[in-house]
């Protein structure tokens, strides 16, 4: 016999949470118990008071997996609210990236010339290397990066995608 | 307020939470508690012989009250210990809060003594966990625990706390609670739900209403009002193994219990209904069977507490998110309200009397050897008059059980459902009987799995709980020798019970009465002198040893594939089956 697998739809979850002690285990944690998938997942606390963190989760899964994330999520006791951004509509998804890549002559030119096009700023510089700080959606990142591969690449820093609804009303 | 030790303000919390009983065992990181409740003059603590039973007695304490059962064990290994009993409830939902004691905070992380990594092991398998590293929030935490364990679907709750916090001392001011502020489960139903469940039950040709262990769980008042819906409707009534016991079985709209090993009638009715009514139960695949054969052509009701048991495993038309209770007594009251008529069902009901006519539970008598599904009822007749709490094991007994032995009243059924734990029989005895100690609590087992928390007679005896133990002895593990049976061409891997102990001299041994019952003329001399002696009594009830459990569903089989007698298991699996468990 033979493991099925069902196509998978990607999806942009907020979570808002109590920022309390093992909260992220918790999460990352039900996840992993339940065989559900992480692409990425960032952190922080939102509020003047410190108590409620919001935590950004791509993931992806058939529909109704992805039915039970939120379902499985909104059990949570420290769990305020969950939103399907990819459900309710058009949003601003963004990450960030330190790019660090080596190299000279033609190769250094060339990535300066590509980090220009795609509005990465430079923060750090030797004469054989340069940071590249870059802000965007994910597949801006991705196609970046897969660029710098060609001229240099020696790491990558990636932050995970942070994501909010557009217009007025809070998702 | 003067300040007090997180001890005290914990036996405090515990009070106000109108705590009685809590079942524990003392170690060196709960000793400021223990101190606590010594010669307590409201809170009575039942020491156990192993911590796992202490989670199971509470279970069953849970089970057959209502209230939310009470644990106390120590850090290290007092705590994994705990962690089974833990997993059980939460996977039967079952109310209970669990205080597990902790190395001091300076300590934690340094691998201590007997620490262990309490919240992180328990994270997944209890409702919700705490750390508690101030004593001032003690009392704050204990309560929402109770309020956790209790609301929405119930729970258990684990509360972990360090040594020095226990000794600690800190302001008490904390009081129940009544809300959360995030834990805020949706609880009633609104009224356009409950009008097209009723618009959908009303024109249904051939419904059936599916009840679990969720009716239980919301109280007496809901299995009354599934009383009245299933008079007004006159549809018939199937159930999980959880939830026997929420509808009559003397009720001619009875049908038995559904899945894997329930009644034919009960799978054939769900197979061919048009109409599902799943109420407080979750799909589980004992009772479905292969999905995709799942009820084929019903519409299907489901009103669960938990959003997350809804659109599960099965894809349901009207979701309901709901106190099963509450929902059924919407519904009741609406349909009086809007005066809807029943309908004629009299072509579902012929159609379920033939299926009914298969006699599916009917088994072959023997007049040398007992055979146990002939115990089980004659053990039933025995104790009619008794109104008798039951708890199980798991394997053939537990099913035994549920299939020939009859339940008029909820919370007299108390058996480890989910996570199906060999063990769990003898403690929640315990744990019953603390709570009803003129009851007739019988503890319903296997010879395999009573061996599992044997150590729990020596609770029994110290506390003078009558609890009866009946064990069919067939000197296997039966259940799993009858899959080795299907699926293995009888390749009987370990699941012989081999150098038994006698069960008769064990149980004197701890202070209770023994009983052997070899022969069928024996039987009902043996339950009698069983029912009639005061005090502990384990009965060996010797059954035919090769005896399996019919019908069954094999797995990954649909609910019109049930094998109904021993000549019809096939002996041999492809990996397809053989995978699923």
């Amino acid at each position: 016999m033979h493991i099925k697998e069902t196509a998978p739809e990607r999806h942009v979850l907020t979570v808002t949470v109590d920022n309390e002690a093992g909260i992220l285990a918790r999460i990352a944690g039900m996840f992993t118990a339940r065989g559900y998938n992480i692409e990425s997942l960032t952190v922080a606390d939102v509020t003047e008071d410190h108590a409620i963190s919001r935590i950004t989760i791509v993931t992806n899964g058939p529909p109704h997996v992805i039915e039970q994330i939120i379902a499985q999520l909104d059990r949570l006791v420290p769990v305020h609210k969950v939103a399907d951004l990819t459900d309710i509509g058009p949003h601003v998804q963004r990450e960030l990236a330190l790019v660090k890549v080596a190299g000279v002559g033609e190769h250094r030119i060339e990535a300066l010339r590509l980090a220009e096009v795609y509005r990465a700023s430079v923060v750090d510089a030797t004469t054989e290397s340069f940071i590249f700080e870059l802000t965007g959606a994910p597949d801006k990142i991705q196609s970046f990066i897969d660029l710098m591969r060609q001229v240099g690449l020696v790491e990558v820093g990636r932050t995970g995608v942070v994501a909010i609804v557009r217009g007025k009303e809070a998702s | 307020m003067a300040e007090k030790s997180g001890a005290d303000i914990l036996v405090d919390t515990l009070v106000e939470q109108g705590v009685e009983v809590i079942f524990g065992y003392p170690g060196g990181a709960v000793l400021p508690i223990y101190d606590a409740i010594f010669e307590h003059p409201k809170i009575r603590h039942i020491l156990v012989r192993h911590e796992q039973a202490a989670t199971h007695a509470a279970e069953g304490y849970a089970r057959a009250t209502g209230k939310p059962g009470v644990v106390l064990v120590t850090s290290g290994p007092g705590a994994t210990n705990a962690v089974t009993g833990i997993t059980d409830a939460f996977m039967d939902s079952i109310p209970m809060v669990v205080i597990t004691g902790q190395v001091p905070t300076p300590l934690i992380g340094s691998d201590a003594f007997q620490e262990a990594d309490t919240v992180g092991i328990t994270r997944h398998c209890c409702k919700h966990n705490y750390l508690v590293k101030d004593p001032a929030k003690l009392g704050a935490v204990m309560h929402e625990a109770f309020f956790i364990a209790t609301h929405g679907r119930p729970g258990p709750v684990v509360v972990d706390i360090p040594k020095d916090v226990q000794v600690a001392k800190g302001n008490p001011s904390a009081e129940p609670v009544s809300s959360h502020k995030s834990y805020r489960p949706k609880t009633s139903a609104r009224m356009e739900e409950v009008d097209a469940a009723l618009d959908l039950i009303a024109k249904a040709d051939a419904p059936i209403f599916y009840t679990g262990g969720g009716i239980i769980n919301s109280g007496p008042e809901a299995s009354a009002s599934l009383r009245r819906i299933a008079e007004m409707t006159g549809a018939p009534v199937t159930s999980t193994l959880m939830g026997l016991g929420a509808f009559p079985a003397t009720s001619p709209q009875w049908m038995g219990m559904l899945g894997m090993h329930g009644t034919y009638e009960a799978n054939m009715a769900m197979n061919r209904a048009d109409l599902v009514i799943c109420l407080g139960a979750r799909f589980d695949d004992r009772v479905t069977g292969r999905l995709d054969a799942f009820s084929p052509g019903s519409t299907k009701i489901h009103v669960d507490i938990d959003r997350s048991s809804i659109n599960k495993t099965v894809a349901v038309h009207l979701p309901i998110v709901a106190d099963v209770g509450d929902f059924l007594a919407a519904l009741c009251a609406r349909w009086e309200e809007r005066a809807l008529e029943r309908r004629n069902l009299s072509e579902w009901w012929a159609r379920i009397k033939g299926w009914r006519a298969t006699e599916c539970l009917a088994y072959p008598e023997h007049d040398e050897l007992i055979m146990p599904q002939r115990a089980i009822e004659n053990l039933f007749k025995a104790t009619r008059g008794r109104n008798p709490i039951i708890t199980t094991e798991v394997g053939q007994h537990q099913m035994w059980a549920a299939q020939h032995f009859h339940f008029d009243d909820p919370n007299k059924w108390l058996t480890s459902g989910g996570l199906g734990t060999m063990g769990y029989g003898l403690p929640a005895a315990i744990g019953a009987q603390i709570a009803f100690p003129d009851a007739l609590v019988i503890d319903i087992a296997g010879e395999a799995s009573i061996q599992m928390n044997i150590q729990e007679l020596a609770t029994a005896t110290q506390y003078r709980l009558p609890v009866k133990i009946f064990i069919l002895n067939n000197e296997y593990m039966g259940m799993v020798r009858q899959w080795q049976e299907l699926t293995y061409e009888s390749r009987y891997s370990s699941s012989y019970s081999d150098a038994l102990p006698d069960f008769v001299k064990l149980g004197e041994a701890y202070g209770w009465t023994g009983i052997r019952i070899e022969k069928p003329d024996e039987l009902d001399a043996g339950i009698d002198a069983m029912i009639n002696t005061d005090g502990p009594v384990i009965v060996d009830c010797r059954v035919a040893k090769l005896a399996n459990c019919f019908p069954m569903i094999p797995s990954g089989a649909a609910h019109t594939e049930m094998l109904l007698q021993a000549d019809e298991v096939s002996g041999k699996m492809d990996d397809e089956a053989k995978a699923l468990v």
